[in-house]
């Protein structure tokens, strides 16, 4: 590659900075149907683009976006797919900010080097440097939600899954959410530390918050009630539906080693009568009027 | 040859086992067991495990054997002290040690062991009247 002399794209950036930066915002801005982000901040990350693009291409390595002198470029391209995806635009939007600056780069180039079919081949590749820009852009702002789906995953995981103390030796488990084995997992770890730690005789699980359960569900929550009596802790499985007993029954899971109960209500006063213990009315003092 | 010692309390057993537990001292300790049963006419063995960080199917199993044993000799058997680590393993490995009973610490295995024995007692007493 001959470096002596600055190839038309160079000086094409140098040359048509301002009118390409026009020429593209204005591009910009009618591709994105609402207009989300301020055209302010728009300009600010085209300038810095730009800025960046320049000493980029100077390498004449137009489509090794993966090289050293690009990676100011990908920082740049990095930061804004981050700020957009925390904005809320839409893939599509995103990609447009590199997409969009294909046009007015290849008609300046025409301008400045003529449509001459040796130039054929340099229109070419600055097609398909800003293509793989682009592609760059969207696969860092679908990594950008494919982190914060994890992210949000962990959380729930993390969340979703208190072991309560209901009473002296009691401890209630309300189950939300789908029951998969990494959160059976998590959920047997909590319960069995907790029985350690509390003393718990009796744990009552109550899955008024699953919202289906088939055979693998059944089969987690069997598990969880089996490593519990290995601890020495009674389960009470509660909070089960009208349906979800009709689909236990229908799918042949088997649950009759387990205390089942309809309402957590019901499974705590099993608790506790197992406990020899009772709930009752304390009697109202009778009021003495002579003492006002 | 190491063994694991039993100790005796009252009209129960008490098995702490503290080593790795290996094939020949697994045949051992059952041997031990059921030799003690018979001799002393225990009612009830306890088998404290809570120093037992690792186990796999031959533990397992080695459990259920000497459950088994002591329910022919009479005896019940209590589990006492598994690690939380220890219960996911068994379960993860189809053990759930049925016909085992189970209680946290050893002072709650052998509330167990009593209140069931007194209740067989209080059973025997009606059946005799």
């Amino acid at each position: 590659m001959n470096t002596m002399t600055p190839s038309p794209l160079t000086k094409v950036l140098q040359k048509y900075e301002s009118e390409l930066l026009t020429e593209w915002i204005g591009a910009q801005v009618a591709g994105s149907s609402r207009g989300r982000i301020p055209e302010s901040e728009v300009r600010e990350q085209s300038r810095q683009f730009l800025a960046a693009l320049r000493p980029a291409v100077a390498g004449d390595n137009l489509t090794g976006i993966g090289a050293q002198e690009w990676a100011a470029v990908r920082d740049i391209l990095k930061d804004l797919s981050r700020s957009r995806a925390a904005q809320g635009a839409t893939p599509s939007e995103t990609a447009n900010f590199v997409f969009a600056l294909r046009d007015p780069l290849l008609v300046r180039l025409e301008q400045e080097a003529g449509t001459h079919a040796d130039q054929a081949s340099m229109r070419r590749s600055v097609s398909k440097m800003v293509d793989h820009l682009g592609l760059f852009t969207f696969e860092m702002f679908q990594k950008t939600r494919e982190d914060l789906i994890a992210r949000q995953q962990q959380e729930m995981l993390e969340l979703s899954t208190p072991v309560v103390k209901l009473y002296d030796q009691i401890l209630a488990l309300p189950l939300i959410g789908t029951l998969d084995s990494a959160r059976t997992q998590v959920v047997m770890e909590n319960l069995l530390q907790r029985i350690v730690e509390t003393g718990a005789e009796i744990a009552i699980i109550d899955i008024t918050g699953v919202p289906t359960v088939d055979t693998l569900v059944a089969q987690h929550l069997l598990k969880a009630v089996a490593a519990a009596r290995l601890m020495g802790a009674d389960c009470i499985i509660s909070g089960i539906r009208p349906q979800i007993a009709q689909t236990i029954v229908h799918l042949g899971v088997e649950l009759s080693d387990v205390a089942t109960k309809a309402t957590m209500a019901g499974a705590f006063a099993l608790a506790l009568q197992r406990l020899g213990l009772c709930v009752r009315r304390i009697p109202k003092a009778p009021t003495n009027p002579g003492e006002k | 040859m190491e063994r694991i010692p039993i100790l005796k309390m009252g009209e129960f057993l008490l098995v702490t086992i503290q080593v790795d537990m290996h094939d020949r001292l697994a045949m051992a300790l059952q041997d031990d067991l059921t030799n003690s049963i018979v001799k002393n006419l225990s009612r009830g063995v306890l088998i404290d495990i809570s120093s037992v960080e690792i186990v796999d199917s031959f533990i397992g199993r080695m459990l259920s054997n000497i459950a088994a044993m002591s329910r022919i000799l009479d005896a019940k058997t209590v589990v006492v002290g598994m690690q939380p680590s220890v219960a996911i393993t068994l379960v993860d490995l189809g053990l759930s040690l049925p016909g085992v009973r189970t209680a946290l610490n050893v002072e709650r295995g052998m509330a167990l062991l009593r209140d069931s024995i007194g209740r067989q007692e209080i059973g025997d007493a009606d059946s005799n009247d």
